[in-house]
């Protein structure tokens, strides 16, 4: 069986970056945008992963990076979450056309 | 090792053994009452402070990922002086306050963060360092549970620190795949500026520039600013911007060494921007966070000036700079604390008039706008003439006049605000505000600091003797 080279690898963790990044520019709900961002950090765990393994197979600062990313998404997703009920509360929505108070 | 490991940490140990004596206070909170508390907590962060002076070690802990020396040290010490001000000032705020004992919590969590980041010598490091002193800032922008426009600010600063961490990350992950190591000793010898080590250098660039609001990055730091607690915004425009200021100076100069000839340009074009675009748009303000949300751009764009040097000389300007700028920006804040905590009134109209009713607090103000517009008795003329002094060692005249053009512009909206304080008639000005002792200390540190960092010299001095 042919292994797959890091070429596709790569194709792919870009392809899904600027994915996050349409979906992050285009979507108006804030917990799709929340996910949009999750798109790109996993982007960026495929990327270190790949390299890793078919780069640097001797030392592991790759996975380890990966596992640290996956942490610490998950906190700023909880965060987030929190932020926009607090939101939802006093706004009756989570659309950001309704939180633009703020400009200029 | 274990000695080792308890002198070099000193300062992050002391931290965090202080946050953990937070969480007790909490439990016992119902018993305390909020007076006591403050002058508790106080009393720790003082604590804190001086534990700072007695640590004077340098060297590197966890197979290099965390080091230290007396540079660190005494940066990692101005932030502390910011703390305990921001602290002292937002005294009537915080009584007034439901959940103050979190409020510290989160605050010094992301001090802890600031810490490591300084002291990070791995790109792992950093980047936790990095996210351990944001998330917790967003949950201190959404501090004013009850007010629309905290939670908007706070769900705008969540999304787009988490936006510019990702590109950040993504630079990372593309510079790890092109020389296989995250240490900071190592990357240099690596670098040998090819296209993708570019590309990667430009995405770590912008992460940088979103924390620390450079123009075109700049889009969230108004909203932020206006919408967050006041206290929360001196927090985010002096320590956290500092404390990025720093770690930004030192990685250029450490890990992108070698390709310092692409990122002069950068900086160059970054800090025109920033000068210009922070200038314009803070003429047209009249809410005061915004003004000085706008105003503390345009510094930033003085401090790449400083930073495009590229010598110990620009070095020492820029860390004399941030604690020039630590002092006048927080004394300008605190007046607007203590005005926003006793009247709620923001805007720059209000402030009409307010001479009569209050000489104290007007002369504070009016002090701090003139250090931060940069007129020679106080110490912001001489932080802006070391850096500019420090950018134009590369000969480019250019972005010297920009500079010194942009000044002009600044120094007519700091006299607006101050033309307002002293001369424009209100019939009904802001009444006179009792000030207590805490906000009055406070005060009192930051006015010395802005006369005295600038008269003598022994500041300046120290901070070039730590780089030789």
């Amino acid at each position: 069986m042919n292994e797959i080279s890091i070429n596709h690898i790569l194709f792919l963790s870009t392809a899904l970056f600027f994915i996050g990044l349409y979906g992050l520019f285009t979507r108006r709900n804030m917990i799709t945008m929340l996910m949009a961002v999750e798109l790109i950090l996993n982007s960026v765990n495929i990327n270190f992963v790949a390299f890793n393994k078919y780069l640097f197979p001797e030392r592991l600062d790759g996975i380890f990076f990966t596992i640290f990313i996956i942490a610490i998404a998950a906190a700023e997703a909880a965060v987030a979450i929190a932020i926009i009920i607090n939101l939802y509360r006093s706004h009756q929505s989570i659309d950001v056309e309704d939180a633009t108070e703020m400009k200029y | 090792m274990l000695s080792d490991f308890l002198q070099l940490m000193l300062q992050e140990l002391l931290l965090t053994i202080i946050i953990f004596i937070l969480l007790f206070l909490k439990l016992s909170s119902k018993e305390l009452s909020k007076v006591n508390l403050l002058n508790i907590i106080n009393l720790l962060l003082l604590i804190n402070l001086i534990g700072g002076f007695f640590t004077t070690n340098s060297g590197t802990l966890f197979g290099d990922m965390f080091q230290t020396n007396d540079l660190l040290i005494f940066e990692k010490n101005i932030l502390n002086v910011g703390v305990l001000i921001i602290s002292l000032q937002s005294y009537d705020w915080l009584k007034t306050h439901k959940h103050l004992v979190e409020f510290y919590i989160l605050m010094l969590s992301t001090l802890l963060g600031m810490y490591f980041m300084l002291s990070s010598n791995n790109l792992l490091m950093f980047y936790l360092a990095l996210e351990l002193s944001t998330i917790p800032l967003a949950a201190l922008t959404n501090f004013d549970l009850e007010k629309r426009q905290s939670s908007e600010a706070a769900f705008k600063m969540i999304i787009s620190s988490a936006f510019s961490s990702t590109l950040l990350l993504f630079g990372i992950s593309l510079l790890y795949g092109t020389i296989g190591t995250l240490n900071f000793v190592e990357i240099p010898a690596a670098l040998n500026g090819s296209p993708l080590q570019l590309f990667s250098f430009i995405l770590l660039l912008t992460g940088f520039a979103f924390k620390i609001s450079a123009v075109p990055f700049h889009l969230w730091t108004a909203d932020v600013y206006e919408g967050a607690p006041v206290a929360v915004t001196s927090y985010l425009s002096v320590i956290s911007k500092g404390a990025v200021l720093f770690v930004f100076t030192s990685v250029l100069y450490t890990v992108f060494e070698p390709l310092s000839t692409s990122w002069y340009n950068m900086l160059f074009l970054l800090s025109i921007l920033t000068m210009i675009v922070g200038n314009l748009f803070a003429l047209r303000q009249q809410n005061m966070k915004r003004f000085l949300a706008f105003s503390s751009i345009a510094q930033v764009g003085f401090i790449l000036i400083g930073i495009s040097g590229q010598n110990i000389v620009s070095t020492a300007s820029v860390v004399f700079f941030i604690v020039i700028y630590l002092f006048s920006n927080l004394a300008a804040f605190g007046v607007l604390t203590i005005v926003s905590a006793q009247t709620g009134k923001e805007s720059m109209n209000d402030f009409n008039g307010f001479y009569k009713t209050n000489p104290t607090l007007s002369w504070v103000l009016a002090l701090a706008l003139f250090s931060l517009a940069g007129i020679p008795p106080t110490a912001g003329f001489f932080g802006k003439f070391f850096l500019l002094l420090a950018g134009a060692s590369k000969g480019n005249y250019l972005l010297i006049t920009i500079a010194a053009l942009n000044m002009v512009v600044a120094l007519f909206y700091y006299l607006r605000v101050i033309q307002a304080i002293f001369m424009t008639k209100n019939e009904k000005p802001i009444e006179k505000i009792k000030v207590h002792l805490f906000p009055k200390l406070a005060l009192l540190l930051c006015v010395i600091g802005i006369i005295c960092t600038g008269i003598f010299n022994t500041v300046y001095n120290y901070i070039f003797s730590l780089l030789k």
